[in-house]
């Protein structure tokens, strides 16, 4: 099995690699062949490594060791458990259908095999990411991901906004991997091992250890940290600014990198340190409140936004923070099957947007678009199960996982819990709303723009092939994985729950045990509040958009001051250029300027050659070259002398 | 006398200069070209041994050689190698023949002379690394500025003036108090060599001002803040190749003298002015990191950068554990491989346009994205980007940081992001973007010369980023030896 775990993830790293510096040899299709396989053979080989882990074959060993310093040695390894496997495969499996996808995607693009190679080498990056066994490892692909990411969103680097949004993307997230990096650095100090088991063994014996000279806990610092890292990666406010901006890149890695995988891994990492964070109240409840603020704040901005794919990534960032709710809820298995039914039916609604922007020739506006459902039957129908599943409609993949998260809240006793809840369950009103305003602006109504129209035709197989793969696992997925995700052993011992915190057990005991889980969450559900609250968010955007579409209009009128802050983003890219960008030059200015070139340069350095300058200047008059000068300086000198000779 | 192979890595390259500079007038350049390469290369080969056959077991000075050189003052001609020295000066020797082929066709006039120049610095650097006699290291130590000076004063840029004489200036003043921290500490152990300064018990007093004394000279090397403003300057006026090893190689003589000297000899005053040098070096971090943001030259930008980059060094030695100053030693590795493959970016560029402003340029990748590759790379290693060499340095001295003091780890880790920032905008000005003017739409990508030594750097950035395991292995028991030293009271 080992060679299995290894071949993984290089099999996509031997396409990135050939694809990317022999691209131009092996052209277009070699480069789409060469990464193709190698991400098919990831999947093929991830779906036996799922098989095995539920046979109960786990593994934790190392491959090599990366450094050793002081006695601590840091080695790359892999870690197969439950959690990982799950993570393996939603990760192949969505970048198998993105590789397929771009084939139509990126047909005329001159950087074709530049993209494939990108795309391939995230893939070894987020499964190195997954698969490791220590915090290094993790570290590396976390930065990892985060290159591919920023190479990504700059793919067309002649474009100004593609180009200004990856160096955002990286920076922000920089900030975040500050706090990952010195969580990392706790950790090293508090447990003097990188090591996950180790760590996670050793975790309740130093669960009451405090700061010297405070009275806070090491553990929720070090909580504290590592999810300031996860919230820089998986965008939670207010590090959440670069993720609508990372649009500017190609559609395929919106799909793939921005929705369903990278953004994903703060939850997976949370999850993954769930022995650490269940010692952490203070921390749980922090994780509680930003990603309740996320779902609900970021779910409002997508209801004022034009552009298709801006409506969908403010979804991503408000599904991430009912992932992340999940997270501080003690709910990690529900996060991590949210993260999972996420990244089907999100991928498939941004590659369905993808569809719709070949289409119509690039344009991403909504205002532009219109009836589109008469020429693009398969689009349209594939992007309507993507939303069912995303508004949580029962029966739908996306309705347990987003059901079981509300739920778990609405048992869980943490401080934050009570906002958190209402927070979500609004959330699931606003939700519908804006998914559906997006398919109706798209798709129903009469074309807005009759020449675009003219021209639309459906999207070749390559497109519409991935979009009806994704379509299955976004339906079925939830009636397959409730039972034993949910209220199984599933994860076994890869996630950590302590008792008084397990609200997805206090959640199955409202369970009837003769009968299917999924049923009884159905039946359950059907009449309890997010979905009554989804049902008329429907109806409402129904009305709105196709029986009286002069509403709108006249509400934004209306409300002028809520719809400007919302189609600002509540201000913050102005405060975080004003006071960071801005405010960052500008101290950069004053230290060059006064700092450097006139205090020290000038007063210090150069004042210092002046100086020496000046005396030498003054003493330069005493040496005139006559004689009796220096012959009456060397008598007024005797005199001196010897006036002070003889005084004393 | 000159019989170890040590002497050979050292004098050959030095004959190997002497024998350049034979060859005279530029008429026969290309004699002088292959002479030089031919002499670095081999100069190279025979520095491999000092790897493979070293002893990492032992922190005992290896490859020794001692013979008498001045009886009357007991001064010797004495070297050997540790695990302190040794990495610096395969890194010495490997980036020289990089700085030779990098000159190849961009120096015209001189040729002969500018080859020499690097070849008899690069005996005097090993010299200096080598060195276990005082009078000695003092020797290599001024000599070795010498054809740095000319370097930069005949093939340097329109100010050069100025910066040869600044630079002059800063080392030397700092250099002549080691010098009398030298003959003050043969006075009390009547002997020179490095070895027994060790050994040396000395006061409280003795050490606080010899400490002074060895950190003026070293603090100006390396640069730390701030004494810094001598090498902005100096970069901005050298051609690519002193550049190259003035940032590379000649900074981390600075870095290698508080070890070999500061650490050592002067225990008891190292912790307890450790607080100060601590925060000059999160200075360097943070306010030099800033500087380097607005830079509009790319060379200052760098030159900054390495400043910056440089505070991990200080900063990792004066925490006094294993792991700060096995990654101090890495960031000064790494550093020379990064901060050289910079310049050596720049220079790629300033041979097509002539300038080195950001903002002559704009969409480079759109005419040369073999080169854009290659200086993404390199931008994002100096971004400290895991799976590169910039990564391992700083992610040892930040943690090691943080178990002395959180705040420390913060304000070195704010790095991530400026470090970022820096590069990453000064990247996206010059590379990203739509061709800006007719020199960018002009531009040729990089020569098959150019791949060479930019794929040489490329795979040690990456070698030492993946698997920094041979890197340290060979550092340890020096290493521990010094922490031990460092730790125990001379009082």
């Amino acid at each position: 099995m080992e060679t299995i775990y290894l071949l993984t993830p290089l099999a996509c790293l031997v396409g990135a690699i050939v694809a990317g510096l022999f691209g131009k040899r092996i052209g277009r299709t070699g480069a789409h062949r060469v990464t193709i396989s190698g991400v098919a053979i990831a999947f093929l080989l991830s779906v036996i490594v799922f098989v095995d882990v539920m046979n109960g074959n786990l593994f934790n060993g190392p491959v090599y060791t990366w450094a050793v310093s002081e006695g601590t040695v840091y080695q790359i390894g892999f870690l197969i458990d439950e959690l990982t496997a799950v993570m393996m495969v939603v990760v192949t499996f969505v970048s198998f259908m993105v590789h397929i996808y771009t084939i139509g995607y990126m047909e005329e693009d001159p950087g074709y095999q530049r993209f494939f190679s990108y795309i391939a080498l995230f893939t070894f990056s987020m499964l190195m990411l997954v698969m490791s066994n220590n915090f290094l490892q993790l570290f590396f692909g976390w930065e990892a991901v985060g290159l591919v990411s920023y190479l990504l969103i700059g793919f067309w680097f002649k474009k100004d906004t593609a180009i200004a949004a990856n160096l955002k993307a990286f920076l922000v997230n920089r900030v975040g991997d500050l706090g990952f990096l010195l969580g990392i650095g706790g950790v090293l100090y508090l447990f003097g091992t990188l090591d996950y088991a180790d760590v996670f063994a050793a975790a309740p014996d130093f669960a009451g250890e405090t700061m010297p000279g405070t009275e806070t806990l090491w553990m929720t610092l070090i909580c504290l940290l590592l999810f300031v890292g996860a919230m820089g990666k998986s965008a939670q406010v207010p590090l959440h600014v670069w993720l609508p901006d990372s649009m500017e890149g190609p559609t395929p890695i919106s799909a793939l990198i921005h929705a369903a995988t990278m953004v994903t891994a703060g939850i997976f990492m949370v999850a993954r340190m769930s022995p650490l964070f269940e010692l952490s109240d203070t921390a749980l409840n922090f994780v509680l409140v930003i990603g309740a603020i996320t779902a609900f704040f970021m779910a409002l901005v997508g209801l004022v936004q034009n552009d298709i794919k801006r409506v969908i990534a403010y979804s991503t960032l408000s599904q991430l923070g009912y992932m992340t709710v999940a997270l501080g809820a003690s709910a990690y298995a529900a996060g991590i099957f949210h993260l999972g039914t996420h990244a089907f039916f999100k991928a498939l609604l941004f590659l369905a947007a993808g569809s719709v922007i070949i289409a119509l020739h690039h344009e991403q506006d909504m205002r532009h678009m219109g009836g589109l459902r008469r020429v693009m039957p398969i689009t349209w129908i594939t992007m309507i199960i993507g939303t069912l599943a995303l508004i949580g409609t029962p029966g739908f993949s996306g309705f347990f996982s987003k059901d079981a998260i509300i739920e778990a809240v609405h048992y869980s006793q943490q401080p934050a819990a009570k906002f958190a809840h209402i927070a979500l369950t609004a959330g699931t009103f606003v939700t519908a709303f804006y998914s559906w305003r997006l398919i109706f602006l798209t798709f129903h109504g009469e074309p807005r723009d009759r020449e675009k129209f003219d021209h639309a035709k459906e999207s070749p197989w390559v497109v519409t092939l991935p979009l009806i793969l994704l379509a299955i696992p976004s339906v079925i997925v939830g009636w397959i994985f409730v039972e034993p995700m949910l209220f199984g052993d599933f994860f076994g011992s890869s996630i950590v729950v302590r008792p008084e915190h397990d609200t997805l057990a206090r959640l199955a005991e409202h369970n009837d045990p003769g009968h299917g889980a999924a049923w009884q969450m159905v039946a359950h559900g059907i009449l309890a509040l997010p979905v009554l609250l989804t049902a008329l968010g429907t109806v409402l955007a129904w009305i709105m958009y196709i029986v009286r579409p002069d509403l709108p209009g006249k509400l934004a009128g209306r409300f002028s001051a809520i719809y400007k802050i919302l189609l600002n983003k509540y201000g913050i890219d102005e405060f975080n250029e004003f006071f960071f960008a801005r405010g960052g030059r500008n101290i950069g200015n004053f230290f060059w300027r006064i700092g450097d070139v006139k205090l020290i340069d000038g007063i210090m350095v150069n004042g210092t050659a002046r100086v020496v300058g000046w005396v030498s200047s003054v003493v330069r008059h005493i040496q005139t070259g006559y004689v009796y000068h220096y012959a009456f300086a060397m008598i007024i000198g005797l005199f001196v002398l010897m006036t002070w000779f003889l005084s004393s | 006398m000159f019989g170890g192979l040590l002497s050979w890595v050292i004098w050959l390259p030095i004959l190997g200069g002497i024998i350049v500079l034979a060859t005279g007038s530029d008429e026969r350049a290309p004699l002088a070209r292959k002479l030089s390469l031919a002499f670095s290369i081999l100069t190279f080969l025979i520095s491999i041994p000092l790897y493979t056959g070293f002893d990492t077991s032992t922190a005992a000075m290896q490859f020794g050689e001692k013979s008498i050189w001045v009886s009357t003052f007991s001064i010797y001609y004495h070297i050997g190698i540790d695990g302190i020295s040794m990495p610096l000066i395969i890194l010495t020797t490997f980036l020289t023949v990089v700085v030779v082929i990098a000159g190849w066709e961009v120096i015209k006039e001189k040729t002969a002379q500018y080859m020499a120049a690097f070849l008899i610095m690069e005996g005097l650097m090993v010299g200096v690394f080598s060195a276990i006699d005082a009078v000695l290291f003092y020797v290599f130590w001024e000599g070795m500025l010498i054809p740095m000076f000319l370097i930069i004063g005949i093939w340097g840029g329109a100010n050069r003036i100025y910066a040869t004489i600044k630079f002059f200036l800063y080392t030397l003043l700092g250099s002549l108090l080691m010098l009398v921290a030298f003959l003050y500490l043969y006075h009390q152990s009547g002997s020179f060599n490095i070895l027994d300064f060790h050994a040396l018990p000395l006061g409280m007093t003795a050490q606080t001002l010899l400490f002074i004394a060895f950190f003026t000279a070293f603090a100006v090397k390396v640069p730390m803040f701030p004494v810094h403003t001598w090498l902005p300057d100096a970069h901005v006026e050298a051609p690519t190749g002193g550049s190259v090893i003035l940032a590379a190689i000649m900074l981390k003589m600075g870095g290698y003298g508080f070890l070999r000297f500061s650490l050592p000899i002067l225990p008891d005053a190292s912790h307890e002015l450790a607080t100060i040098v601590i925060a000059l070096s999160l200075i360097a971090i943070v306010y030099i990191a800033l500087v380097a943001l607005v830079q509009q030259d790319m060379k200052k930008l760098i030159a900054y950068s390495s400043i910056s980059h440089m505070g991990f060094v200080t900063l990792g030695f004066f925490i006094f554990s294993g792991q700060g100053i096995e990654g101090g030693m890495v960031q000064m590795i790494s550093h020379g491989f990064i901060s050289g493959a910079l310049f050596l970016c720049v220079g790629v560029l300033y041979d097509r346009v002539h300038s080195r402003e950001i903002a002559s340029y704009g969409g480079v990748a759109n005419t040369m994205p073999v080169f854009a590759a290659f200086m993404m790379l390199f931008a994002m290693a100096n971004a400290g980007l895991p799976g590169t060499s910039g990564f391992v340095g700083e992610f040892l001295v930040i943690l090691a940081a943080f178990k002395v003091n959180i705040w420390y780890a913060v304000l070195a880790g704010t790095t991530l992001v400026f470090g970022a920032a820096y590069t990453l905008w000064m990247y996206k000005r010059v590379i990203f973007g739509e061709v800006a003017n007719d020199d960018v739409a002009a531009l040729e990508d990089v020569s098959p010369r150019e791949i060479l030594f930019l794929s040489l750097l490329a795979a040690m950035v990456l070698i030492m980023g993946l698997w920094p395991y041979p890197f340290l292995d060979v550092m340890h028991a020096t290493v521990d030896q010094l922490v031990t030293q460092v730790n125990t009271s001379k009082l």
